[in-house]
């Protein structure tokens, strides 16, 4: 049996969502823009759908557009409101954690003339609000930070950020692609103008996702065509996506405080148990303002590929930071960011519980993890000087 | 990703440990770039390598390849063993995934240093 702990990278789809999502494969394959009764249908689900995405979040159904998921949504937020505002100014500010999907679109963005400022995060991967006042300049046109990373778990003061942002006029992006499922979200509330999503992340279908723009907030279509998404997104619909999200957000919000009181207590054994077990270690993210299910650790004197896939033998999937195991041969950005040296970096082990997850496995995780941590100390060079 | 005959390395690894009274140790790599190997020797009268340990904080490859590369100079002579490549490394591994051919490299070093340093102590010796 797999003891699947990479929840952060994808999720298991609902069989019950699945069961829900099949009829728009099969015998109700109508495409939702035709104008006969089956179609017409089709299409009023499609709404219902994004109906629950609003709900979830709080926004109105008009407010949400269908994408493939959450780079898609990332860049339409970013370059889509980038082109559409070029004339108001062409300074955007983000953070240096953010997700590629992001990171990439603006420095794209770079090549064509806008500016970006890259916020620095503290030790525990938190933007600093005054530094974030202290960038706006008169052609500021956006802020865009993530609810929550997906490295380090860290939860950002989104709220703090839409009002500064407000009071400076700016329009507020954040990409809650993590968020979605662990932290509740009310657009109003946290002054957040655009916010991208990902179905995968919450137990619904993967390559579908939501770009929530408010009212008001323009934003140029990057996919021209035939005008599907009121214009926004041309491309027939991939309504089993759809439907799937729809149901996926409900049920996520639905059993929120189940699911996250669960995804808690796993997470904190973990931690506690780890940090019993394990010397020389550091817990990387807040203590408390942290993704339920993340737990970031730095194993010192070992590298993260190696931990990987011992723990890989034994039949677990976690995730690494480690520079060996990505093609850029850098230890993680953000594990940089938050000011990790290198040598700490490369040893780093992001365990993702998730809904699924029971004692019973994060038991064997913990027991796996203090072996394979123990194998690799006894053959690291680096052990022996320290003592 | 990896062989069959690197993943039995790097969980098995051959020759993990130290040379209390090696006739050479080398250190090669950087904990910043993510590997280290130390090698230790022990070199008889007629310059046979007797005995190889090695210990290396790295990723799969980088142990696969300590791993191979001390069973592949066990029982050379130094002359030999300088003639150890990297690729000969990961040849016998069945190949590296080509962004990890960096880390087979420290591998040759590590022998290299290990006799570089017998041969000064030779030196200083006589
Ligand atoms: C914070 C964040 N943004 C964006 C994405 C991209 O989402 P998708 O894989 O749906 O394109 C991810 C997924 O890893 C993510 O964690
Ligand atoms: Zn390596």
């Amino acid at each position: 049996m797999i003891k699947y702990f990479d929840n952060a990278a994808t999720t298991a789809l609902d069989k019950d969502i699945l069961d829900k999502m099949m009829e728009y494969f099969t015998d109700r394959y109508f495409n939702p823009s035709s104008i006969y009764t089956p179609s017409i249908s089709v299409h009023k689900d499609v709404e219902e759908s994004r109906k629950r995405v609003a709900d979830a979040i709080n926004a109105k159904a008009e407010e949400i557009y269908f994408t493939s998921g959450g780079s898609e949504s990332d860049n339409l937020a970013i370059k889509g409101f980038a082109y559409a505002n070029r004339k108001k100014g062409k300074h955007i500010i983000t953070s240096c954690i953010e997700h590629p999907a992001i990171i990439n679109s603006c420095k794209s963005l770079e090549k064509e003339g806008f500016e970006i400022t890259y916020l620095s995060v503290d030790e525990n991967g938190f933007i600093k609000l005054d530094e974030l006042e202290n960038s706006i300049r008169e052609d500021t046109i956006l802020i865009s930070v993530m609810t929550a990373n997906n490295e380090i778990g860290t939860i950002e003061p989104i709220k703090e950020i839409g009002r500064i942002a407000h009071e400076h006029g700016i329009k507020f992006h954040t990409d809650a692609v993590q968020a979605i499922g662990s932290v509740k979200i009310d657009v109003e509330d946290m002054n957040i103008d655009m916010l991208s999503m990902s179905g995968h992340k919450f137990y619904g279908p993967k390559g579908v996702g939501a770009l929530y723009i408010r009212k008001g907030t323009n934003v140029t279509r990057m996919n021209d065509g035939g005008h599907q998404e009121r214009d926004k997104r041309s491309g027939t619909e991939n309504v089993p996506g759809i439907i799937g999200i729809g149901y996926a957000i409900e049920t996520a919000y639905k059993d929120f405080d189940k699911n996250v009181k669960k995804i808690t207590e796993l997470r904190d054994y973990y931690i506690s148990e780890i940090e019993k077990r394990i010397p020389d270690i550091k817990l990387n993210g807040d203590r408390t303002k942290r993704l339920p299910g993340n737990a970031n650790f730095s194993f010192k004197y070992i590298e993260g590929e190696s931990i990987m896939l011992l723990l890989d033998q034994k039949g677990i999937c976690v995730s690494t930071g480690s520079a060996c195991s990505s093609k850029t041969l850098e230890p993680s950005y953000v594990l940089l960011s938050i000011g990790l040296p290198h040598e700490i970096a490369h040893g780093s082990i992001r365990v993702s519980i998730g809904k699924h997850n029971t004692k019973e496995e994060v038991d064997y995780l913990i027991d796996s993890m203090v072996e394979v941590v123990s194998k690799l100390r006894d053959m690291s060079p680096l052990c022996e000087e320290e003592k | 990703m990896y062989s069959d005959k690197v993943m039995d390395h790097f969980e098995h690894p051959r020759n993990v440990g130290v040379i209390e009274d090696a006739d050479g140790v080398g250190t090669v790599g950087n904990p910043v770039c993510g590997d280290v190997m130390k090698m230790y020797l022990k070199i008889d009268d007629n310059e046979v390598i007797t005995d190889v340990k090695f210990k290396t904080f790295g990723c799969a490859s980088a142990i696969a390849t300590s791993s191979m590369a001390t069973e592949m100079i066990k029982g050379k002579t130094v002359d030999e063993a300088l003639e150890l490549t990297n690729k000969a490394v990961a040849a016998a591994l069945d190949g590296l995934p080509p962004v990890k051919m960096h880390c087979s490299v420290l591998a040759e070093e590590a022998v290299k240093a290990a006799i570089e340093d017998y041969r000064d102590k030779k030196l200083k010796e006589n």
